[in-house]
């Protein structure tokens, strides 16, 4: 066999193997989703239409992950996955009496398992296949821009509300929907501004109201969250 | 044979409708004040949810019949629709208008009754 001969079979066998291991990779993540994911997560859809279904969840629905998340923290957050929601999936399971008001019974809420790498990268590259609201996305046009800490917390809380319930840093703001200062690095801009504009389309039950915000104003909060998630206390 | 006809009618436009119906059904004002208005107002409906701590405006003691008295059914019925704006209170009470029915939000007004125990001037 000449060199030439020997190079090009080389090349084809590397060529056969990346191809096998690309493919085991991939089963491998769409294995880990259906066999571990699934039972706690909803990865094909529907949303819950009633309030037992709603209720019964026991993580974030995930059949529009695609649409949602950024895969690059993804995929780092199911290695080391940290709490998003203070008080658990549905925060009336997970209260208890306080001194003032009522509190998070920490006791409660459990805790997200962690994968090796190899597995978060392969159910990460699986779930960003999971994109049945494209056409929510493409309604969104975002803006580029910049906006001030000061002034994007002026249009978060004092003109939309949304400190209500949800942090702005650890410790500070409403709990009972997700934590929103790691939400820039989360999630896709898009997506955040498709679901401050219609909550409903996405998710029918969720607990977050549609408070009809401005195109300005969205695209504000965009921004705000951006930066929100730059701040060197919330960047994890 | 109309009569039939029309028995027919009613049984098709049950079958078309019933899934409507169950997609869209009203929840009980009891499990939409527990899911939806318990983060803020409290489970019991005192005012003391979760998320007050850091409100800068305090939700409302729905147990409080003072201040519920003074609040006619009409106000209440358009201030969980419309949001606090709606009646000059706070933006941090949402309009909830995509999330109930006007069905829901009678039932809802109903139970607030319940909870603070009066009515409207009593």
């Amino acid at each position: 066999m000449n060199k030439n001969k020997l190079r090009c079979l080389t090349t084809a066998v590397t060529a056969v193997l990346a191809s096998v291991c690309f493919n085991a990779a991939a089963a491998d993540g769409n294995e880990i989703l259906k066999s571990s994911c699934a039972s706690c997560h909803n990865i094909t859809g529907p949303a819950p239409t009633t309030l037992k279904d709603l209720w019964s969840r026991k993580g974030p629905d995930l059949f529009y992950a695609g649409n949602k998340y950024r895969p690059e923290w993804m995929e780092a957050w199911l290695h080391k996955p940290t709490r998003i929601r203070p008080t658990g999936m549905f925060y009336a399971d997970n209260l208890k009496s306080g001194e003032k008001y009522e509190v998070v019974d920490a006791a409660k809420l459990a805790e997200h398992p962690a994968l090796d790498k190899e597995k978060a990268a392969a159910v990460t590259s699986e779930l960003m296949k999971l994109k049945p609201h494209d056409d929510l996305i493409a309604k969104e046009t975002i803006e580029p821009g910049t906006i001030g800490l000061t002034m994007g917390e002026m249009v978060f809380d004092k003109f939309t509300g949304c400190l209500a319930c949800h942090e702005i840093e650890p410790g500070y703001g409403g709990v009972s929907g997700p934590e929103v200062y790691t939400a820039g690095a989360r999630l896709q801009p898009a997506y955040i501004a498709s679901f401050t504009r219609n909550p409903q389309a996405w998710d029918p039950k969720t607990w977050m109201p549609n408070k009809h915000v401005s195109d300005v104003n969205i695209q504000k909060i965009v921004r705000y969250l951006d930066a929100l998630s730059k701040e060197a206390n919330n960047a994890n | 044979m109309l009569t039939n006809r029309a028995t027919l009618g009613l049984v098709l436009a049950g079958a078309l409708l019933a899934p409507l119906s169950a997609t869209h059904a009203a929840e009980s004002a009891a499990d939409n004040y527990k899911t939806y208005c318990s983060q803020c107002h409290g489970l019991h409906g005192d005012g003391k949810g979760v998320n007050a701590r850091d409100m800068s405006v305090q939700p409302r003691d729905h147990t409080d019949a003072k201040a519920m008295s003074a609040r006619s059914d009409e106000a209440l019925f358009k201030v969980i629709k419309e949001g606090g704006l709606a009646i000059e209170k706070s933006v941090l009470m949402p309009p909830w208008a995509d999330t109930f029915s006007d069905e829901e939000i009678h039932g809802l007004v109903k139970y607030l009754r319940e909870l603070c125990a009066c009515q409207h001037g009593q």
